[in-house]
Parts: structure tokens; C-alpha cells; sequence
């Protein structure tokens, strides 16, 4: 540190409140594709493996029509980011609801693991394909969002970095988590989807379109998850066919840690993985940061079984 | 009168296509590509337009042939598969790189060609047997004697792997391909200990066959101990890790089990590549022992002193000696695994096993220690990843944590659920479908993954559960009638 013992304690906090607000962007973005994870486990009992290529795939969407708004040579930046947001929600949807229709909806009431190795096989063919059709290398995005606050704590030389980009995520986030919460309250939807996740034959009986409410699901989960590529695109201006795997197991640690089939505990358990994520690495080790998530899922599922939001589980003889 | 099947069918595969040219247009139609730093977007539209048509055609004769017809998807299936296979021909003999020619627009990449030649057959054939049974009437069959039927088909593979070295016909890259499937064929054994018997989702069992890998790997560059020695401690060791990390978390249920495993699946990897004085890290051990016949050295020229394999048996060295042997000790540590498990399931343990798997609840009031009993399966499971991982190390001369990542458990779970979940015949034919066949296309690398994927979603699609489903209770509280 080599500040002396005075300034020792402002360095202490500057770097801490570094490391808490790349852990928050970085959380807020597990959360967005956690939320898809633990909707489908919450309405139909299975894990989408392949809903972290859904949003490799959104990822890619939203670069491409960036890039065909000639980003980077002055080019509308509003209008491509607004563009690529709508684009890559769209097609990722549909890529969603062809998932679902293709390689589940035919599963569905077979036995459990079924559906888990299709959702494998899914995931591992959606990643090669993308490899093939679009080549092994990263694909990469040079920053687009500039500028965002600096802030110095007493007389230290750290500065504390806050970009418009971070800002903008959690912004977004919030926004869609808001949106989200209204649409699964207020509207004949979420009614539907909560009724399915309750029940479905009963719910099925009362005259839910079950298989549509299903398919919607699928459909909502890809949304989210694609804008949480895109912001990872401009996050990290870096992509490839692989990004899908290690942000998707993630994701599901993180809607495991939160209660699955909880959203809101999606986003809490995103945010804390985010957020262990951004502390390890930066007292720790780097190298070691995907363990330091594991170990978190693993103490807290030994303690809380129900990760933190779930509810319990009433085993029936 | 308009023929009956055309608007329907037309009006499907038109949908079919669009949303497919919908899908694939970003990936196929466009390509990112990075000049510098700037990413650049080209187009490739000829390759989209001939995967819409084909998609289209493909959909078309499909459906026609699910319903019943037979000329037209005939018809449309030769002349897919004369399409193809002229534009492969095309591509092959190099005509079609002479850009000027006409029909240079026209042929699509290898890929499609080959899709749309393999595809047209498949649907030509599937239509023309529709065809022929159509006048037949389904006569009543006697159901097959399944037990009997799956006991010949175990003795007719096992005969097979055992002459199989003999054989005239086969050659070094079969016996290789061979060795291969049975290191899977055993790790698939292993973990049906654990997934088919005890009912535990493992996503992580590569954890243990990387333990063993590892122990082997690093007792033998250490300490120069040989193989014979290392493999039961290898087994050891990978039984003890499977206890130390089942101990916490074996009570958890179903997926939650599955996400922790697959967790320490990656953490193990984590660590393997990051501890870089103990693994080497990603530069992995090499100069790894390899394996001797009972002492006698598999060299040309034998050290000093000691004898060599062929100098024992008074026969001209030959390299190909080695991969015989390692296939028969692969085969033999998996015949071990098969007869274990077979015997086990008999014993007290076993039955507990597959009692816990069918009611959890029941077994508690029954007296059955749900943990301990987890602890054995999860433990014995290990235990055979470490015998397969130490084999594996032995057999590569070279073990790095590489070879140890999630697609090698996810390809392990879906041999053992597509083999039908406790079926020891089914892991067998499942690992030579999913291992052995694209092992053996190594040349179609690009595109090996691809198919892999596709196979998987659409073998469960075709048998939802598993290629032999049949499982007969292990025990019966009173004897079948002679007559079933």
C-alpha cells in the first residue's frame, strides 16, 4: 500500500468501494439471465442448460446490428444501441420459443433427466453452430459509452471510477426488473404463470393456456437474457461462442443462491455473486474466482437448502 | 381436384423455413469478422438462400412423409440427394472454384451439400418403406423375451471387444478409436453407479477421473512408482475425494445435488490449472509411465538388464503390441466395473441404492441411512473414475487439466441417460454411438460437435427414456409365472 498508516484507511475504502461498484454492474448482468433460469425451473421444473447460449446469441444480435450501424466511425450511437436493444430482444425471443418448442415442449411429462440432456445437447449444438458460422475468434467492440464520474476520498491518489456504462446497467436493470415485477402482479399473464408454477393441470382445468404461457416464458427469460448480452458486449467489448457457458452457470448459482423460481431472489443471488466475484478478485486471487462462487453456493445451499428466497419444500408422503 | 397434401404441407413448410431464415439469417447470412481493432460485416447470401431452400424442401419431404405419401417425398428426396451430390462433385473436383462458370452461384458450401445428398436419402428411404408397409397389415407380435434378448446382445458385444484386436480387418486407429469407447464404456458404468442405481445427478464426475489422472500421473513422475501399483491408490484417492466432497452436500436434492456437483467439477479443474507447483498448470505432467506387462517393458530396445515384451514371448517388435495391450487392460478394468456393479445391485447395499432412487421417504422409515447409503454410491462411483482416470494417463503419457472439463461429464450423463438409466447394455451402446462414431469421423472435426449436440436432443426426442428402457426390478418378492 505504501501510503503510511494515515491515508492507509481512505486507500482501504476507495478500493473497496471500487471493487462494490464492478461487483453491482457485474451482478446486475448474472441477474438478467438468472431471471430466465429460474422462471422455467419455477413454471416447469427443469434446467434450461442452454439459456446461457440464448444469450451468447443475444450477445452476437446485438454486435452485429451495432457494427452494421457503422459503430465506432461517428455513427448514431442513440439510435444503433436502441436498435441492436430491440433486434436482439426480438430474434433472441424467438430463438428462445423455438427452444423451448423444438427440443422441451415434446419432453415434457417424460422423465426428468430427459429434458435436462436435450437442454445439454442443445447447448453444446447452439455453441458450434455459432462457432462454424461465425469462427472461433473474439469478436470485439471498441468502448462506445465514454465518459462517467471520478471521485477522489480524502487526500489518496486512488480514484474511484463510476462509467456512464455502469450506470447505465444498473439503470436498465432496474427498469426491467420494474417492468418485469408489474408484468407478473398486474397482468392476465402473470396470473397465468403463477397459476402454472402452482399448479399446472389445475390450472390447465380453469382454462390457462398452459402450453402458451410456457412458451411465453421461454420467451421472456431469452429477452432479458439479451440485453444482458448486449450490456456485457459493451461492458467488456469482448465476445465469444464460449462467453454463453461459464455466464450461464453462473447465472444458475445465481438463481440457486437467491431461491429458485424466485425473481426476486434471482437478482439478489446475482448481485451476490457479482459481488463475491468483484471482492475476490480484487483482495484475492483472480485466478481463484470461480471457486470463491462455488464455495459461496455450496455454504449457503449446506445452511439454507432453499438458497435465501425460496420457500421450503413441504415433501408429501 | 387439387391433390390433397399441398396446402397444408406447403403452408407448414413455408412457415418452417421463414422462421428458420429468420433464425439463421444473423449467423449464416452475416459474418463478424475483427480487422484491427474495428469489427467489420460482410454478407454471405448465397449460403443463407441455400440453407432456407433446403431447410424448406427438407420440411416439405419430411411431413409429406409422415403422412402417408410416398411418390412425391420419393421423388423430392432422389432429387435432393442428385442435387447434393452434384454440387459435392462440383466441390470436390474444383469446377466450382472457377468463378466465372454459370453455375458458380449456385453450388452450395460442403456443408449443405452434404445435408442436402444424406437428408434426401433418409427421406426417400423413410417414404418408400412407408410405402411398402402400407398394403401390409400389422400382423400381432409375440413381445420380445427382453431379458434374454439383453442378456445374448451383452455376450455377443463382449465377445466381440475381446476378439476384436484379432480381427485380420482392424487396424491401429480402430483399436485406438476401440480404447477409447471402453474408457467411456467404463466411466459410464462408474457413473451409473451414481445416476442410473443411487439416482444422484453427478454433473461433475469428471472431477474424479481427473483425481485419478492426476494421482497417477503425479505418484509415477515423482516417485517413478509403476502402474500396478498406482492404480489401486488412484482409485483410492478419487473414493476418498468423492467421500470428502459428498460428505456436505449428498443430502441436498435433485438439481440443487446436480449444480453443486458441477461445481466441483470446475473447481477441481480451477485449482488443477491454477496450482501451478503441485499440477504444472496448464502446461499439464508429461513423461508419464507407461504402462508394462507385468514388468516386461513394451520397447523396442529394453533397458539395461530387464526384458522386454517381445523378447519374452521370442516375436519381432512391433509397436501396435502396446495398444493391444492397453485395449485389453481398458477392457478388462471395465468388465471389472460391469461385474461389480451386476453383483452389488444383489447385495444389501445395492438394493439400498436403488431403493433410495425410488422413494427416499420410504427407505428413511424403513430404516435405510440415507447419507451413508449416498456416501458408498458416490463413493464406489469415484473410485472407478479413478481406475478409468489413472488408465487414461497412462495411456496418453500426459494428463492436463484440459482434458478435464464440463462437456466430458455432460458427455458421460448423457451416455449413461441415453443408455436408459441403470441399463449396463445401454451405457455400452450409447458410449459407441456418442463416442465411438464421432471419433471415428475425426475428419468432419468442424462439424463433429455440431452433429454431437443435434444427436443427443434428437436421440431423446426419439426414445424419451433411453435407448433400452427395459428394467427388470432386481428382486421379486414372489417368482414370475414361467409362461411371461
Amino acid at each position: 500500500m505504501g501510503h503510511g498508516d494515515g491515508r492507509a484507511h481512505f486507500y482501504v475504502m476507495d478500493y473497496f468501494a471500487q471493487q462494490f461498484i464492478n461487483g453491482i454492474s457485474l451482478g446486475a448482468i448474472y441477474g438478467l439471465i438468472a431471471i430466465g433460469y429460474t422462471m422455467v425451473y419455477g413454471i416447469i421444473g427443469m434446467i434450461n442448460f442452454a439459456h446461457g447460449e440464448i444469450y451468447m446469441i443475444g450477445a452476437f444480435i446485438a454486435l452485429m446490428v451495432m457494427v452494421a450501424f457503422g459503430i465506432g466511425e461517428g455513427g448514431l450511437v442513440i439510435v444503433a444501441l436502441l436498435s441492436a436493444l430491440l433486434v436482439s430482444m426480438a430474434l433472441t425471443s424467438l430463438y428462445g420459443w423455438v427452444l423451448e418448442r423444438v427440443a422441451y415442449r415434446p419432453l415434457r411429462g417424460s422423465q426428468r433427466l430427459a429434458a435436462l440432456i436435450s437442454a445439454i445437447g442443445m447447448s453444446i449444438a447452439l455453441q458450434n453452430y455459432v462457432q462454424l458460422t461465425q469462427g472461433a475468434r473474439v469478436k470485439t467492440l471498441p468502448p462506445i459509452i465514454q465518459g462517467g464520474f471520478e471521485f477522489q476520498f480524502g487526500d489518496t491518489d486512488f480514484i474511484v471510477r463510476l462509467s456512464a456504462l455502469q450506470i447505465m446497467i444498473v439503470l436498465v436493470t432496474i427498469a426491467l426488473m420494474a417492468v418485469f415485477a408489474l408484468l407478473i402482479a398486474r397482468t392476465a399473464l402473470g396470473r397465468a404463470q403463477r397459476a402454472c408454477q402452482q399448479d399446472q393441470s389445475m390450472a390447465a382445468l380453469l382454462g390457462v393456456n398452459v402450453d402458451r404461457t410456457i412458451s411465453l416464458t421461454f420467451v421472456m427469460g431469452a429477452a432479458l437474457a439479451s440485453v444482458a448480452g448486449l450490456m456485457v458486449t459493451l461492458y467488456y467489448g469482448v465476445i465469444d461462442f464460449f462467453v454463453g457457458f461459464i455466464a450461464g452457470i453462473k447465472a444458475f448459482t445465481a438463481a440457486v443462491l437467491g431461491g429458485i423460481g424466485s425473481i426476486p431472489g434471482a437478482m439478489l443471488g446475482g448481485l451476490l455473486i457479482g459481488f463475491t466475484e468483484a471482492m475476490w478478485s480484487g483482495y484475492f486471487s483472480i485466478e481463484y474466482k470461480d471457486v470463491a462462487t462455488f464455495s459461496i453456493l455450496v455454504i449457503v445451499l449446506i445452511f439454507l437448502p432453499t438458497g435465501i428466497l425460496g420457500t421450503p419444500e413441504v415433501e408429501k408422503v | 381436384m387439387r391433390p390433397p397434401f399441398a396446402s397444408p404441407l406447403l403452408r407448414d413448410a413455408v412457415l418452417v423455413a421463414g422462421i428458420a431464415g429468420v433464425l439463421a439469417f444473423p449467423f449464416v447470412g452475416l459474418l463478424l469478422t475483427t480487422q484491427g481493432t474495428a469489427p467489420t460485416l460482410s454478407t454471405r447470401f448465397p449460403e443463407f438462400a441455400g440453407a432456407v431452400v433446403l431447410i424448406f424442401f427438407g420440411r416439405l419431404g419430411i411431413s409429406a412423409a409422415r403422412r402417408g405419401h410416398s411418390l412425391f417425398p420419393i421423388v423430392l428426396g432422389i432429387a435432393m440427394a442428385t442435387v447434393g451430390a452434384f454440387s459435392l462433385l462440383f466441390e470436390t473436383t474444383g469446377m466450382a472454384a472457377d468463378s466465372a462458370a454459370p453455375w458458380h452461384a449456385f453450388v452450395p458450401g460442403t456443408f449443405l451439400a452434404t445435408v442436402a445428398s444424406a437428408g434426401g436419402v433418409a427421406i426417400a428411404v423413410v417414404a418408400g418403406r412407408n410405402h411398402l408397409l402400407r398394403d401390409s397389415v400389422p400382423v400381432a407380435q409375440k413381445p420380445l423375451p427382453m431379458k434374454q434378448l439383453l442378456l445374448w446382445t451383452g455376450i455377443a458385444l463382449a465377445g466381440v471387444a475381446i476378439v476384436l484386436p484379432l480381427l485380420p480387418a482392424v487396424d491401429r486407429r480402430l483399436i485406438d478409436v476401440a480404447t477409447l469407447v471402453l474408457t467411456y464404456v467404463m466411466l459410464g458404468w462408474g457413473l451409473n453407479i451414481v445416476v442410473g442405481l443411487a439416482g444422484l445427478l453427478d454433473l461433475g464426475y469428471v472431477a474424479f477421473y481427473a483425481v485419478g489422472a492426476y494421482s497417477y500421473a503425479l505418484l509415477s513422475v515423482t516417485f517413478g512408482w509403476s502402474f500396478w501399483v498406482c492404480l489401486p491408490l488412484a482409485g483410492a484417492l478419487a473414493a476418498l475425494f468423492g467421500i470428502l466432497l459428498g460428505f456436505p452436500v449428498l443430502r441436498l436434492r435433485g438439481d440443487y445435488l446436480a449444480i453443486v456437483t458441477l461445481g466441483f467439477g470446475e473447481m477441481i479443474r480451477i485449482i488443477l490449472l491454477n496450482w501451478y507447483d503441485f499440477t504444472n498448470g496448464p502446461d499439464g505432467i508429461s513423461n508419464i509411465g507407461r504402462p508394462s506387462f507385468f514388468g516386461f517393458q513394451f520397447a523396442a530396445k529394453p533397458a539395461e538388464g530387464t526384458e522386454s515384451f517381445h523378447t519374452l514371448f521370442g516375436i519381432a517388435y512391433d509397436p501396435v503390441h502396446r495398444l493391444i495391450f492397453l485395449y485389453y487392460l481398458i477392457l478388462a478394468l471395465a468388465l471389472l466395473t460391469n461385474a461389480f456393479t451386476l453383483r452389488i445391485r444383489r447385495l444389501p447395499v445395492g438394493r439400498a441404492w436403488e431403493a433410495l432412487r425410488e422413494d427416499e421417504i420410504a427407505c428413511r422409515s424403513l430404516g435405510v441411512n440415507p447419507r451413508n447409503t449416498k456416501l458408498s454410491a458416490f463413493a464406489i462411483g469415484a473410485m472407478f473414475a479413478g481406475f478409468a482416470g489413472s488408465f487414461f494417463a497412462t495411456r496418453q503419457g500426459f494428463v492436463s487439466p484440459e482434458s478435464f472439463t464440463f462437456i466430458e461429464s455432460a458427455i458421460l450423463v448423457a451416455i449413461v441417460v441415453l443408455g436408459g438409466m441403470g441399463s449396463q447394455i445401454g451405457v455400452a451402446v450409447a458410449a459407441i454411438i456418442l463416442v465411438g462414431l464421432p471419433e471415428y469421423f475425426r475428419e468432419l472435426q468442424e462439424y463433429r460437435m455440431l452433429a454431437f449436440g443435434m444427436g443427443m436432443v434428437l436421440i431423446m426426442l426419439w426414445r424419451p427414456g433411453g435407448l433400452l428402457t427395459h428394467r427388470e426390478p432386481t428382486i421379486r418378492t414372489r417368482p414370475q409365472p414361467a409362461s411371461a
